[in-house]
Protein backbone atom coordinates (compact mmCIF):
# COMPACT_ATOMS: atom_id res chain seq x y z
CA UNK A 1 0.00 0.00 0.00
CA UNK A 2 2.73 2.56 -0.88
CA UNK A 3 1.95 6.10 0.14
CA UNK A 4 -2.07 5.76 1.03
CA UNK A 5 -3.10 6.01 3.99
CA UNK A 6 -6.50 4.46 4.73
CA UNK A 7 -6.33 4.83 8.06
CA UNK A 8 -6.63 8.66 8.03
CA UNK A 9 -9.09 8.56 5.95
CA UNK A 10 -10.75 6.85 8.01
CA UNK A 11 -9.53 9.11 11.09
CA UNK A 12 -11.53 11.85 9.02
CA UNK A 13 -14.55 10.43 8.22
CA UNK A 14 -14.53 9.22 11.70
CA UNK A 15 -14.38 12.43 13.01
CA UNK A 16 -17.04 14.32 10.33
CA UNK A 17 -19.62 11.35 11.41
CA UNK A 18 -19.11 12.39 15.20
CA UNK A 19 -18.01 15.86 15.22
CA UNK A 20 -21.43 17.13 15.31
CA UNK A 21 -22.81 17.64 19.15
CA UNK A 22 -26.29 16.39 18.12
CA UNK A 23 -25.22 13.21 16.78
CA UNK A 24 -23.62 12.50 20.00
CA UNK A 25 -25.86 13.54 21.83
CA UNK A 26 -28.68 11.22 20.48
CA UNK A 27 -26.12 8.31 20.49
CA UNK A 28 -25.58 8.75 23.88
CA UNK A 29 -29.27 8.59 24.27
CA UNK A 30 -29.24 5.63 21.95
CA UNK A 31 -27.09 3.65 24.51
CA UNK A 32 -29.16 5.08 27.52
CA UNK A 33 -32.20 3.41 26.11
CA UNK A 34 -30.63 0.30 25.59
CA UNK A 35 -29.14 0.51 29.12
CA UNK A 36 -32.21 1.22 30.98
CA UNK A 37 -34.81 0.70 29.08
CA UNK A 38 -37.90 2.60 27.93
CA UNK A 39 -38.05 4.66 31.47
CA UNK A 40 -34.56 5.87 30.19
CA UNK A 41 -36.08 9.71 30.18
CA UNK A 42 -36.26 9.49 34.41
CA UNK A 43 -32.70 8.33 34.71
CA UNK A 44 -29.90 10.58 36.65
CA UNK A 45 -27.59 10.19 33.76
CA UNK A 46 -30.28 11.18 31.25
CA UNK A 47 -31.34 14.53 32.94
CA UNK A 48 -27.65 15.36 33.24
CA UNK A 49 -26.60 15.30 29.77
CA UNK A 50 -29.25 16.86 28.40
CA UNK A 51 -28.06 19.56 30.89
CA UNK A 52 -25.16 19.93 29.91
CA UNK A 53 -26.02 19.75 26.53
CA UNK A 54 -28.65 23.04 26.71
CA UNK A 55 -25.76 24.67 28.49
CA UNK A 56 -23.31 24.06 26.26
CA UNK A 57 -25.63 25.26 23.30
CA UNK A 58 -26.20 28.81 24.66
CA UNK A 59 -22.43 29.97 24.15
CA UNK A 60 -22.24 31.26 20.71
CA UNK A 61 -19.04 31.18 20.35
CA UNK A 62 -17.31 28.65 17.83
CA UNK A 63 -14.34 28.22 19.61
CA UNK A 64 -14.89 28.39 23.29
CA UNK A 65 -12.70 26.47 25.22
CA UNK A 66 -15.24 24.76 27.15
CA UNK A 67 -17.64 24.15 24.49
CA UNK A 68 -14.82 21.76 22.98
CA UNK A 69 -14.12 20.03 26.51
CA UNK A 70 -17.78 19.62 26.64
CA UNK A 71 -17.79 18.07 23.50
CA UNK A 72 -14.82 15.98 23.77
CA UNK A 73 -15.75 14.69 27.43
CA UNK A 74 -19.71 13.88 25.91
CA UNK A 75 -18.04 12.27 22.89
CA UNK A 76 -15.45 9.91 25.57
CA UNK A 77 -18.79 8.99 27.32
CA UNK A 78 -19.97 7.74 24.49
CA UNK A 79 -17.33 5.87 23.14
CA UNK A 80 -17.35 4.53 26.87
CA UNK A 81 -21.30 3.39 26.72
CA UNK A 82 -20.79 1.96 23.17
CA UNK A 83 -17.58 -0.16 23.78
CA UNK A 84 -18.77 -1.33 27.01
CA UNK A 85 -22.07 -2.93 25.65
CA UNK A 86 -20.32 -4.12 22.56
CA UNK A 87 -17.49 -5.61 24.76
CA UNK A 88 -20.51 -7.07 26.83
CA UNK A 89 -22.31 -8.62 23.74
CA UNK A 90 -18.72 -10.10 22.10
CA UNK A 91 -18.07 -11.77 25.90
CA UNK A 92 -21.46 -13.39 26.01
CA UNK A 93 -21.05 -14.67 22.12
CA UNK A 94 -17.57 -16.38 22.58
CA UNK A 95 -16.42 -16.32 26.04
CA UNK A 96 -19.66 -16.67 28.29
CA UNK A 97 -20.23 -20.36 28.04
CA UNK A 98 -17.70 -21.40 30.43
CA UNK A 99 -16.36 -25.12 30.80
CA UNK A 100 -18.79 -27.89 29.69
CA UNK A 101 -20.06 -30.85 32.61
CA UNK A 102 -18.35 -34.44 32.46
CA UNK A 103 -21.53 -35.12 31.18
CA UNK A 104 -21.86 -33.00 28.38
CA UNK A 105 -18.63 -33.92 27.16
CA UNK A 106 -19.18 -37.71 26.86
CA UNK A 107 -22.52 -37.31 25.18
CA UNK A 108 -20.37 -34.95 22.49
CA UNK A 109 -19.21 -38.29 21.33
CA UNK A 110 -21.93 -40.00 22.03
CA UNK A 111 -20.38 -41.47 25.35
CA UNK A 112 -22.16 -41.73 28.63
CA UNK A 113 -20.72 -41.29 31.94
CA UNK A 114 -20.48 -44.93 34.19
CA UNK A 115 -22.81 -45.07 37.11
CA UNK A 116 -22.00 -46.61 40.40
CA UNK A 117 -24.89 -46.93 42.58
CA UNK A 118 -23.50 -47.92 45.57
CA UNK A 119 -20.61 -45.26 45.22
CA UNK A 120 -17.04 -45.63 45.02
CA UNK A 121 -16.35 -46.19 48.45
CA UNK A 122 -14.57 -43.54 49.48
CA UNK A 123 -17.27 -40.21 49.99
CA UNK A 124 -18.87 -39.83 52.99
CA UNK B 1 -22.32 -5.12 51.57
CA UNK B 2 -23.28 -7.60 53.77
CA UNK B 3 -19.89 -9.59 53.87
CA UNK B 4 -17.62 -6.87 55.88
CA UNK B 5 -20.01 -5.82 58.68
CA UNK B 6 -19.12 -9.22 60.13
CA UNK B 7 -15.50 -9.01 60.33
CA UNK B 8 -14.30 -8.47 63.79
CA UNK B 9 -11.34 -6.26 64.97
CA UNK B 10 -8.98 -8.68 66.14
CA UNK B 11 -6.76 -7.63 62.75
CA UNK B 12 -5.43 -4.94 65.27
CA UNK B 13 -3.43 -7.61 67.22
CA UNK B 14 -0.71 -8.50 64.31
CA UNK B 15 -0.25 -6.05 60.89
CA UNK B 16 0.20 -9.48 58.74
CA UNK B 17 -3.29 -10.76 59.70
CA UNK B 18 -4.57 -7.52 58.59
CA UNK B 19 -2.89 -7.66 55.21
CA UNK B 20 -4.85 -10.88 54.24
CA UNK B 21 -8.11 -10.10 56.14
CA UNK B 22 -7.70 -7.08 53.36
CA UNK B 23 -6.76 -9.84 50.83
CA UNK B 24 -9.76 -12.22 51.61
CA UNK B 25 -11.95 -8.91 52.02
CA UNK B 26 -11.15 -8.23 48.07
CA UNK B 27 -11.63 -11.43 46.85
CA UNK B 28 -14.48 -12.03 48.84
CA UNK B 29 -15.87 -8.35 47.18
CA UNK B 30 -14.96 -9.58 43.38
CA UNK B 31 -16.18 -13.02 43.86
CA UNK B 32 -19.56 -13.00 41.15
CA UNK B 33 -22.31 -12.06 42.87
CA UNK B 34 -26.24 -11.81 41.52
CA UNK B 35 -27.84 -8.06 41.33
CA UNK B 36 -29.29 -7.03 44.94
CA UNK B 37 -31.27 -3.72 44.31
CA UNK B 38 -33.54 -2.24 42.48
CA UNK B 39 -33.07 1.48 42.48
CA UNK B 40 -29.55 3.40 42.53
CA UNK B 41 -29.07 6.95 43.48
CA UNK B 42 -26.91 9.40 44.26
CA UNK B 43 -26.63 11.94 47.59
CA UNK B 44 -24.39 14.50 48.80
CA UNK B 45 -22.81 14.39 51.95
CA UNK B 46 -22.07 17.40 54.47
CA UNK B 47 -18.63 17.27 52.70
CA UNK B 48 -19.38 18.17 49.14
CA UNK B 49 -18.52 14.70 48.41
CA UNK B 50 -21.37 12.12 46.36
CA UNK B 51 -21.98 9.54 47.72
CA UNK B 52 -23.89 6.33 45.74
CA UNK B 53 -27.06 4.64 47.01
CA UNK B 54 -27.97 0.69 46.76
CA UNK B 55 -31.54 1.01 47.53
CA UNK B 56 -31.44 2.58 50.92
CA UNK B 57 -27.71 0.99 51.67
CA UNK B 58 -24.56 2.89 50.61
CA UNK B 59 -21.94 1.39 48.20
CA UNK B 60 -18.57 0.62 49.89
CA UNK B 61 -15.31 -0.20 48.12
CA UNK B 62 -14.07 -3.36 48.56
CA UNK B 63 -11.51 -1.97 51.50
CA UNK B 64 -14.48 -1.41 53.78
CA UNK B 65 -14.10 2.28 52.78
CA UNK B 66 -17.59 4.53 52.61
CA UNK B 67 -17.88 4.88 48.43
CA UNK B 68 -17.58 8.47 48.41
CA UNK B 69 -16.70 10.69 44.73
CA UNK B 70 -15.62 14.74 44.29
CA UNK B 71 -18.15 15.82 41.73
CA UNK B 72 -21.54 15.14 40.59
CA UNK B 73 -21.12 14.02 36.79
CA UNK B 74 -18.28 11.21 38.18
CA UNK B 75 -21.43 10.17 40.75
CA UNK B 76 -23.60 9.77 37.71
CA UNK B 77 -21.59 7.84 35.79
CA UNK B 78 -20.92 5.19 38.63
CA UNK B 79 -24.07 5.23 39.35
CA UNK B 80 -25.33 4.04 35.60
CA UNK B 81 -22.57 1.42 35.25
CA UNK B 82 -24.33 0.14 39.18
CA UNK B 83 -28.04 0.43 36.85
CA UNK B 84 -26.47 -1.39 33.63
CA UNK B 85 -25.91 -4.28 35.89
CA UNK B 86 -28.81 -7.48 34.86
CA UNK B 87 -29.32 -10.53 37.14
CA UNK B 88 -25.28 -11.00 38.11
CA UNK B 89 -22.69 -7.77 38.65
CA UNK B 90 -19.76 -7.90 36.34
CA UNK B 91 -17.54 -6.37 37.69
CA UNK B 92 -15.04 -6.37 34.71
CA UNK B 93 -17.59 -4.36 33.12
CA UNK B 94 -17.48 -1.36 35.66
CA UNK B 95 -14.73 0.66 34.97
CA UNK B 96 -15.46 3.67 36.30
CA UNK B 97 -16.43 2.04 39.56
CA UNK B 98 -12.98 0.02 39.45
CA UNK B 99 -10.86 3.12 39.43
CA UNK B 100 -12.44 5.20 42.23
CA UNK B 101 -12.04 1.82 44.12
CA UNK B 102 -8.44 1.92 43.36
CA UNK B 103 -8.29 5.62 44.19
CA UNK B 104 -9.75 5.74 47.53
CA UNK B 105 -8.48 2.20 48.85
CA UNK B 106 -5.09 2.69 47.11
CA UNK B 107 -4.70 -1.29 47.99
CA UNK B 108 -0.84 -1.06 46.62
CA UNK B 109 0.25 1.88 49.05
CA UNK B 110 1.61 3.83 46.31
CA UNK B 111 2.47 7.61 47.04
CA UNK B 112 2.25 9.92 44.13
CA UNK B 113 6.20 9.79 43.22
CA UNK B 114 5.77 6.11 42.86
CA UNK B 115 2.81 6.30 40.37
CA UNK B 116 4.97 9.07 38.40
CA UNK B 117 8.10 6.98 38.00
CA UNK B 118 6.14 3.61 36.64
CA UNK B 119 4.36 6.50 34.69
CA UNK B 120 7.80 7.72 33.09
CA UNK B 121 9.28 4.36 32.31
CA UNK B 122 7.08 3.80 29.45
CA UNK B 123 8.50 6.63 28.28
CA UNK B 124 11.71 4.52 27.23
CA UNK B 125 9.59 2.32 25.54
CA UNK B 126 6.87 3.93 23.91
CA UNK B 127 4.26 2.61 21.68
CA UNK B 128 5.10 5.41 19.49
CA UNK B 129 8.59 5.57 19.56
CA UNK B 130 9.47 2.08 18.55
CA UNK B 131 9.47 1.51 15.17
CA UNK B 132 10.30 -1.59 12.38
CA UNK B 133 12.57 -1.84 10.07
CA UNK B 134 9.93 -3.67 7.95
CA UNK B 135 7.14 -4.60 6.30
CA UNK B 136 7.60 -1.71 3.86
CA UNK B 137 3.82 -0.72 3.97
CA UNK B 138 4.01 -0.72 7.85
CA UNK B 139 6.80 1.40 7.87
CA UNK B 140 4.82 3.85 6.05
CA UNK B 141 1.97 3.31 8.47
CA UNK B 142 3.51 4.43 11.26
CA UNK B 143 5.22 7.28 9.82
CA UNK B 144 1.99 8.75 8.53
CA UNK B 145 0.33 8.12 11.21
CA UNK B 146 2.57 8.25 14.49
CA UNK B 147 5.03 10.98 13.22
CA UNK B 148 2.09 13.96 13.27
CA UNK B 149 1.42 12.62 17.33
CA UNK B 150 5.22 12.88 17.94
CA UNK B 151 5.22 16.40 16.34
CA UNK B 152 2.41 17.61 18.10
CA UNK B 153 3.86 16.65 21.99
CA UNK B 154 7.35 18.03 21.20
CA UNK B 155 5.64 21.62 20.33
CA UNK B 156 2.83 21.28 23.23
CA UNK B 157 5.57 20.37 25.66
CA UNK B 158 9.12 22.33 24.36
CA UNK B 159 9.95 18.44 24.24
CA UNK B 160 12.23 16.47 22.47
CA UNK B 161 11.58 12.67 21.92
CA UNK B 162 12.71 11.06 18.67
CA UNK B 163 11.61 7.66 17.47
CA UNK B 164 14.32 4.71 17.15
CA UNK B 165 14.31 1.09 14.84
CA UNK B 166 16.90 -0.15 17.03
CA UNK B 167 16.17 -2.57 19.64
CA UNK B 168 17.02 -0.19 22.44
CA UNK B 169 14.27 2.74 21.51
CA UNK B 170 14.85 6.03 21.21
CA UNK B 171 17.35 8.19 23.51
CA UNK B 172 15.23 10.36 25.57
CA UNK B 173 16.57 13.39 26.90
CA UNK B 174 16.76 14.40 31.29
CA UNK B 175 15.11 17.61 30.41
CA UNK B 176 12.19 15.85 28.70
CA UNK B 177 12.02 13.49 31.43
CA UNK B 178 11.74 16.67 33.66
CA UNK B 179 9.59 18.52 32.06
CA UNK B 180 7.26 15.82 31.94
CA UNK B 181 7.88 14.49 35.37
CA UNK B 182 6.71 18.12 36.21
CA UNK B 183 3.85 17.60 34.20
CA UNK B 184 2.53 14.91 35.88
CA UNK B 185 2.89 16.55 39.33
CA UNK B 186 0.58 18.79 38.49
CA UNK B 187 -1.90 16.13 38.40
CA UNK B 188 -3.68 15.42 41.96
CA UNK B 189 -3.85 11.73 43.34
CA UNK B 190 -7.20 10.94 41.83
CA UNK B 191 -6.57 12.09 38.45
CA UNK B 192 -3.11 10.68 38.34
CA UNK B 193 -4.41 7.61 38.99
CA UNK B 194 -6.55 7.90 36.08
CA UNK B 195 -3.95 9.31 34.44
CA UNK B 196 -1.59 6.24 34.99
CA UNK B 197 -4.27 3.42 34.53
CA UNK B 198 -4.66 5.45 30.30
CA UNK B 199 -0.80 4.58 29.67
CA UNK B 200 -0.81 0.96 31.20
CA UNK B 201 -3.64 0.05 28.82
CA UNK B 202 -2.08 2.18 25.81
CA UNK B 203 1.34 1.59 26.14
CA UNK B 204 2.16 5.12 25.20
CA UNK B 205 2.69 8.29 27.21
CA UNK B 206 2.69 10.24 24.09
CA UNK B 207 -0.87 8.97 22.87
CA UNK B 208 -1.94 9.24 26.79
CA UNK B 209 -1.41 13.18 27.01
CA UNK B 210 -2.58 13.35 23.37
CA UNK B 211 -5.84 11.77 24.39
CA UNK B 212 -6.19 13.69 27.67
CA UNK B 213 -5.06 17.40 26.08
CA UNK B 214 -8.03 16.88 23.88
CA UNK B 215 -6.35 16.22 20.80
CA UNK B 216 -7.03 13.14 20.19
CA UNK B 217 -10.19 11.26 20.32
CA UNK B 218 -10.16 8.17 22.43
CA UNK B 219 -10.72 6.04 18.94
CA UNK B 220 -8.07 7.65 17.48
CA UNK B 221 -5.78 6.90 20.07
CA UNK B 222 -6.90 3.36 20.17
CA UNK B 223 -6.56 2.93 16.92
CA UNK B 224 -2.89 4.36 17.39
CA UNK B 225 -2.03 1.98 19.89
CA UNK B 226 -3.19 -1.03 17.89
CA UNK B 227 -1.45 0.42 14.99
CA UNK B 228 0.47 -2.79 14.09
CA UNK B 229 -2.67 -5.34 15.11
CA UNK B 230 -4.76 -3.32 11.62
CA UNK B 231 -2.10 -3.51 9.65
CA UNK B 232 -2.94 -6.75 10.10
CA UNK B 233 -5.88 -7.15 10.25
CA UNK B 234 -6.05 -5.57 6.62
CA UNK B 235 -4.09 -7.97 5.62
CA UNK B 236 -4.88 -11.05 6.89
CA UNK B 237 -8.22 -10.07 7.67
CA UNK B 238 -10.79 -9.63 11.24
CA UNK B 239 -11.11 -12.30 13.91
CA UNK B 240 -13.62 -10.84 15.81
CA UNK B 241 -13.74 -13.14 19.02
CA UNK B 242 -10.39 -11.59 19.16
CA UNK B 243 -9.65 -8.32 17.80
CA UNK B 244 -13.32 -6.94 18.18
CA UNK B 245 -13.20 -8.23 21.79
CA UNK B 246 -9.72 -6.53 22.52
CA UNK B 247 -10.72 -3.02 20.64
CA UNK B 248 -13.64 -3.01 22.44
CA UNK B 249 -12.12 -3.53 25.60
CA UNK B 250 -9.18 -1.12 24.92
CA UNK B 251 -12.02 1.20 23.94
CA UNK B 252 -13.85 1.06 26.95
CA UNK B 253 -11.06 0.68 30.16
CA UNK B 254 -9.35 4.07 27.84
CA UNK B 255 -12.53 5.92 27.74
CA UNK B 256 -13.46 5.52 31.08
CA UNK B 257 -9.57 6.69 32.17
CA UNK B 258 -10.04 9.45 30.18
CA UNK B 259 -13.23 10.51 31.80
CA UNK B 260 -11.92 9.72 35.03
CA UNK B 261 -9.19 12.14 34.60
CA UNK B 262 -11.04 14.70 33.34
CA UNK B 263 -13.94 14.40 36.38
CA UNK B 264 -11.17 14.63 38.88
CA UNK B 265 -8.49 17.67 37.47
CA UNK B 266 -8.81 20.55 40.06
CA UNK B 267 -9.83 22.86 36.73
CA UNK B 268 -12.82 20.53 36.36
CA UNK B 269 -14.23 20.50 39.76
CA UNK B 270 -13.71 24.18 40.39
CA UNK B 271 -15.45 24.89 36.97
CA UNK B 272 -18.59 22.54 38.28
CA UNK B 273 -18.53 24.69 41.80
CA UNK B 274 -18.87 27.91 39.84
CA UNK B 275 -21.70 26.52 37.39
CA UNK B 276 -23.61 25.49 40.25
CA UNK B 277 -23.35 28.78 42.10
Amino acid sequence: MPGSTPLQSQHRSKMAALSSPLRVCRGILKELRAIQGPSYKKSLAYNYVMDQFRKNKVTGERYCRAKQEAHHASHTYLCLLASTRNHLVLHNLYHGKGERSPEEVAGLVGLRLPTQPGGKGWEK
Amino acid sequence: MRTFRTQTSRSKVCPRNRYYECVARYSAATAERKRFYQDVSISQSEGGLYEINLDQRKLKTPGGKLFTVPNEALAIAVATEWDTQRDTLKFYTMHLTTLCNTALDNPTQRSKEQMITAALKFLETDTICYRVDEPHGLVELQRNEWDPVLQWIEKRYNVTIGSSASILGPEIPEATKDTLRQHLKSHNFWSLTGLEYVITQLKSIVLSLGMIDRHLSVEQAVLLSRLEEEYQIRRWGNVEWAHDYDMYELRARTAAGALFVHLTSESSTVKHKLLQD
